[in-house]
């Protein structure tokens, strides 16, 4: 898939904001997740060396979509860890009403040499939206 | 949103709606023109409907949007009636500046400038994902959360000198590790001592121009061509976590629903939540405070190294310009504790504050507002009328006006370091994608941030500086 049928990075005064596209929520979240990281890397240039397990649960879409992300902020942060493809993703309602979110994410841990340009600090609420129409569209800003 | 002028560098957006009290926005015709085409005016009339707020919500001439306040948004609450929001911080707590001076003269430096910056460098890791040179323990961590830079004095870092220099002597006597996640700690422990990529910077500065020879003698700026050494950066993926953590939080209290941004989310400050975020912030400040004296002690490393001699290097002064923090001001007359949130913005106490060091008494304390990478920045000291004017406050910095993508698109950071080169600024970075992120074009015109800072009386200016050294994370 194109990137750019996947996201769109929107221009915004001091920090990142984009919008991420899919024919169903999952998959609009695992492009988001690509949009997001393609702040900091070039992921297309990413080998799926190693993989992780995300698991987050939210009482709502949005906070869903925000923990997901923070999941993976982290994983670069903690671990060191750069996502570089989305390989499963899934949405189920959970046992307390909310949503719960499974992922398992492929890419390579940080070595000397690769290119890290921008630093993902934080995903916000700021502008966040979710949009259902032709497809899902959501909206993210990220504090860099 | 259309703001009513009051003269030439305030305005003023009435009280509105939901609005308890006008918003007040200092700016000049020439500022004015880029806060309005993003949603700053929007964010700082939100902020004015937030419980407790006290006079005004303030904008300082810096500003720009930010999420839930503005960056360079400055806003007052009572501690009974009123809120703490992490929002009106920022994710980046305590990022802030540290200025030494040095008895090094530009002659002493210029063979020498390529091997300083060298050497700093090496000695610094920054950039995105790099870690620090020490591996702590957690129970070291949560020492460092509540001591600060006095826990990187007693290690060896720097000077007792250095924490008097420092806003509340490098350490939030408030703070408290109990209620910081153990996200938060994981993603401070590997970063303690790293500058950090995106807008933080460390850069080796001469004197350009002394406006104010009283106030600049008090801070040991003597004369034009004296350098200096700026050290801008905060409190990494540990304040960024709890910054995260206290906004997720408070989402869950009811009355989140009816605000009209999700990050304006706050709390009582007298409450169980608004007390433990209070804390836990003042934790994450305690670390930047630590960070940034671990940073200062390796430059002074180098320069010894490189240059032989102590060279002087006495701190002038530390800020942080995105806090909240407890202080005295008067409100109607009369006296009163106040938390006042300042988001991209800078203390700027005059003379006679107890807060202020003793050797700065009687001009005010020292404000240090970095410019975009390569161009000036500038030192000013607080002002009497700032109280008045802003619960003392003023800006912090340049403001973007590009957003990163765009200069990307725009600008090459190879280019960008040819350019300084030519103009006698070395620049080193860890990316050159990130160099045109920051290239500062994207950068609102710092002298134009300061004159007005200085006109309307928040700051008032005491020296220029330049770059001569840039290291960009």
């Amino acid at each position: 898939m194109a990137t750019k049928s996947r996201y769109r990075i929107l221009p915004h005064t001091a920090d990142g904001k984009f919008r991420a596209y899919g024919r169903t929520l999952e998959e609009a979240y695992g492009n988001a997740a690509l949009a997001m990281v393609s702040l900091m890397w070039d992921w297309t240039t990413i080998e799926p060396l190693e993989r992780r397990e995300i698991r987050v649960e939210a009482p709502d879409r949005e906070r869903l979509l925000v923990r997901f992300l923070g999941e993976i902020v982290y994983l670069f942060d903690h671990e060191r860890f750069l996502l570089g493809r989305v390989a499963e993703l899934g949405i189920a309602g959970s046992a307390r009403g909310g949503f719960e979110l499974r992922a398992v994410v492929e890419g390579e841990p940080l070595r000397g040499g690769r290119e890290i340009h921008g630093d993902v600090k934080a995903v916000t609420y700021h502008d966040l939206t979710i949009e259902a129409g032709d497809g899902i569209t959501v909206q993210v800003v990220v504090d860099m | 949103m259309e703001p009513r002028r009051i003269d030439d560098n305030t305005w003023e957006i009435p009280k509105h709606g939901a609005m308890r009290v006008p918003a007040v926005i200092y700016s000049s015709a020439k500022l004015l023109a880029d806060v309005r085409r993003d949603k700053t005016l929007e964010q700082a009339a939100n902020v004015a409907c937030l419980p407790g707020i006290e006079r005004m919500s303030y904008v300082m001439p810096d500003a720009h949007q930010g999420y839930g306040f503005p960056i360079g948004g400055v806003a007052a609450f009572d501690l009974e009636d009123g809120i703490i929001s992490p929002g009106g911080v920022g994710y980046d707590i305590n990022c802030g500046v540290r200025l030494l001076k040095t008895d090094y003269t530009e002659e002493d430096v210029r063979e020498k400038r390529k091997e300083l910056l060298a050497g700093i460098f090496r000695e610094v890791p920054a950039g995105v994902g790099k870690g620090g040179v020490t591996k702590l323990s957690r129970s070291v961590l949560k020492d460092i959360l509540v001591k600060g830079a006095e826990w990187a004095v007693a290690n060896g870092y720097g000077t007792g000198e250095d924490l008097e220099r420092t806003e509340e002597h490098g350490r939030m006597k408030d703070a408290s590790a109990d209620d910081i996640s153990d996200r938060a700690l994981e993603r401070g422990i590997p970063q303690l001592g790293t500058l950090g990529a995106g807008n933080h910077f460390l850069e080796i500065q001469k004197v350009e121009e002394i406006f104010d020879p009283e106030a600049a003698r008090a801070f040991g700026v003597r004369a034009p061509g004296q350098i200096l050494v700026m050290v801008h950066c905060g409190s990494r993926g540990l304040g960024h976590q709890v910054a995260t953590d206290y906004i997720e939080l408070m989402s869950d209290a009811p009355g989140v629903r009816d605000l009209p941004d999700r990050e304006l989310v706050n709390a009582p400050f007298r409450s169980p939540m608004g007390r433990r975020y209070y804390r836990s912030m003042c934790a994450a400040v305690n670390y930047a405070f630590a960070n940034r004296q671990m940073i200062a002690h390796w430059v002074r490393q180098v320069f010894a190294r490189v240059l032989g001699g102590s060279g002087g290097m006495d701190q002038i002064y530390d800020v942080c310009h995105n806090v909240a923090k407890v202080e005295r001001h008067v409100v109607g007359g009369r006296e009163k504790d106040l938390v006042v949130h300042r988001k991209g913005a800078t203390r700027s106490f005059g003379p006679h504050r107890p807060e202020v060091p003793g050797a700065y008494r009687a001009v005010g304390q020292p404000v240090i507002i970095p410019g975009s990478m390569g161009t000036a920045s500038y030192l000013l000291a607080g002002t009497r009328e700032a109280e008045e004017l802003s619960f003392s406050s003023t800006a912090h910095g340049a403001g973007r006006v590009m957003s990163r993508h765009e200069a990307l698109r725009r600008f090459r950071g190879e280019r960008i370091r040819e350019d300084l080169a030519r103009k006698g600024i070395e620049l080193r970075s860890t990316s050159w994608k990130g160099v045109a992120e920051e290239a500062s074009e994207a950068y609102k015109d710092v002298d134009e941030v300061v004159r007005v800072s200085h006109e309307v009386g928040l700051g008032r200016l005491v020296a220029k500086v330049v770059p001569l050294g840039v290291m960009k994370g």
